[in-house]
């Protein structure tokens, strides 16, 4: 019980991020530990690494069954021959051609439209269309009016009936804590803000757009994360694609996770430094490129890297998994690297005061260099930020395009933020129980889907809860039962998760009620059954059995 | 009662052939070119099958009666 203890004390105890203190161990050349230094740890590494967790971590992705990824793969055969055959007929004008092509005069040009992204979306996506990009006409809360729409010629186009569909149990807005509402106190202060500052602000911060406001967020939000100081932008996307290549550029090495939202992707290509993409929350992988990266420098020339910048998300959304924080800290210490933590849906989520990813483990926020997160989510407004030492955030000020280019974020936007981030810190003294009760929440779905034998991927204490699918006709088939059981649902498939992986991606939401849940539940039991989803075998692969080879966390002294 | 649950449970199999096949999200047209297409398929095995099988049993029947000695009339007036 002792080994915990010692190493949150040892990490709360480096002085600075970055690793400019000195090991605690001694004597440890090459960075490799024999044995281990402490007499009272066995020779296991799983301990090891579990002693850096103050808390269970667990997390498993259960292995697709072999007959389902075989039927899948049956499933996607038949698509795509008919796809050929359906490409073939419009070809040769047997059938109306619908989807775009090349105009008569560019025929003998570079094809535009043969790729495969185009093959599956003419062939396969149209044929489940329907599922996605459905008109709500409400506020996207705890329940969502939807409007009712058909297709007459297979989901080619789409008319609208006029009629709307009332009250479907929303489980699809990244609604985390619950503050899409369109009454209550954030409402109030956001009508106030708005006929005293109006929406609009036409200019950017660094002209005539810096409201009172805006400081007025900033300082909060510095003070919500508990960093120097905080930068708030008028879309999270931006955030991080434009900020990015403000830390970092040619000759710095970006170590990115497989698995990483877009605008991190964007953001590390933009930004013109190498990039190398280490194994979804693979601390091995994460090590490996850290440790290639140290000896070997850049590539030719072999000088050593400017900066070396760890790219990683708090919660992954669509594998619904949590970052393993401790250790990547631990390993950017040891390696003295900075690290770049998006906390797009994790901030407000996790942490038992809702302040993300590092309340949630327990960790100090002075050991992220950049603490980037969005308020789109859990906040319930638009735009992101970033939080760290001051220094960093007055030099994006300066040198970000998002700072300079952006028009700033319009007033109701922001108070709508602060008001919802006092109400999470408690100090308007109002609800203060909506992070556990999205922790209950989450808890209490995730367990009674694992009971009804779904396979769910993911963290237990993350409130995005993919349940997998794998075939193509069950992504269509899931999205249209639920609807019309009245639950709205978000379905995922290629190009957004591997090709066999689509999934229903699940958002848990404060304000969801016990009620809403059980309904719900038993909508996707009754769903499953029809559908043959529950796939479990109850075989759990938990990541923290996989052996951990030579990942020791120790700082090196020299 | 029970020929309709046998009846629930076809149709249950028939929605599950439909969703692994994909023929779930097929046109009409398709679904028929596709259905057509296995009809033809399952009945040429099942014909091929009834014309092939009883020979090739017969043929192994007579293979291993030959195996254990057991001649057949048939051999010995050749022979002769």
């Amino acid at each position: 019980m002792e080994r915990p203890e010692r190493a949150g004390a040892a990490l709360g105890a480096q002085p600075r991020a970055n690793g400019c203190s000195g090991a605690a161990h001694g004597a440890l050349r090459n960075g490799y530990v024999r044995g281990l230094a402490a007499p009272d740890t066995q020779l296991n590494h799983i301990v090891h690494n579990g002693g850096l967790y103050k808390r269970p971590f667990n997390e498993a992705f259960e292995e697709t069954p072999m007959l389902v990824a075989v039927l899948t793969y049956v499933g996607y055969g038949v698509l795509t021959l008919f796809g050929y055959l359906r490409d073939f007929m419009r070809q040769w004008k047997i059938e109306k051609c619908q989807n775009a092509t090349e105009r008569e005069e560019q025929k003998d040009f570079v094809p535009l439209y043969q790729d495969f992204e185009n093959f599956y979306n003419r062939n396969l996506y149209m044929r489940i269309r329907d599922s996605w990009n459905r008109p709500i006409c409400s506020v996207p809360g705890a329940k969502v009016d939807m409007m009712e729409r058909v297709s007459h010629d297979y989901n080619w186009t789409f008319t609208y009936t006029g009629r709307v569909i009332k009250d479907i149990i929303n489980m699809g807005s990244y609604n985390y804590l619950g503050f899409a509402q369109k009454a209550g106190t954030c409402q109030e202060a956001a009508a106030k803000v708005l006929s005293q500052y109006g929406a609009g602000v036409c200019s950017t911060r660094q002209e005539m757009g810096n409201l009172d406001k805006h400081e007025e967020l900033e300082k909060l939000v510095a003070r919500f994360l508990g960093v120097e100081s905080a930068m708030a932008y008028g879309m999270g996307f931006a955030t991080n694609s434009m900020n990015i290549p403000a830390l970092v550029g040619k000759g710095c090495l970006i170590l990115s996770d497989e698995l990483n939202h877009a605008s991190l992707v964007l953001g590390a290509r933009l930004s013109g430094a190498t990039i190398r993409i280490f194994k979804h929350n693979n601390m091995q992988s994460l090590e490996k490129l850290l440790k290639d990266a140290i000896v070997h420098g850049q590539p030719r020339t072999r000088r050593p890297w400017k900066k070396i910048l760890i790219l990683v998300e708090g919660i992954y959304s669509m594998e619904g998994s949590i970052v393993r924080l401790p250790e990547v800290i631990a390993l950017k210490k040891k390696y003295k690297s900075y690290l770049y933590l998006d906390e797009a849906h994790s901030i407000g989520a996790l942490g038992p005061s809702g302040r993300g990813v590092v309340e949630y483990f327990g960790l100090s926020p002075e050991d992220v260099d950049v603490m980037m997160g969005t308020f789109t989510k859990s906040f319930g407004a638009a735009g992101g930020y970033i939080g760290g030492k001051k220094e960093l955030i007055d030099y994006l000020r300066t040198y970000s395009h998002s700072a300079v280019y952006a028009t700033s974020l319009s007033p109701p936007v922001v108070e709508q933020i602060i008001t919802s981030m006092k109400c999470i810190m408690g100090e308007d003294g109002t609800n203060v129980a909506r992070v556990q009760q999205l922790a209950e929440n989450t808890r209490y779905f995730r367990r009674r889907l694992k009971e009804m034998g779904f396979i769910i991927y993911g963290n237990e204490d993350s409130p995005v809860v993919p349940l997998m699918l794998y075939m193509p006709a069950k992504i269509g088939a899931f999205g249209r039962e639920m609807l019309k059981r009245n639950i709205g649902v978000v379905v995922v498939g290629f190009p957004a998760t591997p090709i066999i992986e689509s999934r229903a991606r699940f958002c848990l939401s404060a304000a969801h009620t016990k009620e809403m849940l059980d309904t719900a539940l038993k909508e996707i039991n009754e769903v499953g059954d029809l559908l043959q989803l529950k796939y479990s075998r109850h075989r759990l692969v938990p990541l923290l059995d996989r052996p951990f080879d030579e990942t020791t966390y120790e700082e090196t002294e020299d | 009662m029970d020929i309709k649950s046998m009846k629930n449970y076809l149709y249950w199999l028939y929605c599950q052939f439909e969703l692994i096949t994909c023929s779930y999200l097929m046109e009409p047209w398709e679904k028929l070119l596709f259905y057509s297409f296995n009809i033809t398929m399952l009945v040429m095995v099942l014909y091929i099958a009834y014309i092939f099988v009883p020979v090739h049993i017969t043929m192994a029947f007579q293979f291993f009666l030959h195996l254990f000695g057991n001649q057949h009339e048939n051999t010995v007036s050749i022979v002769k």
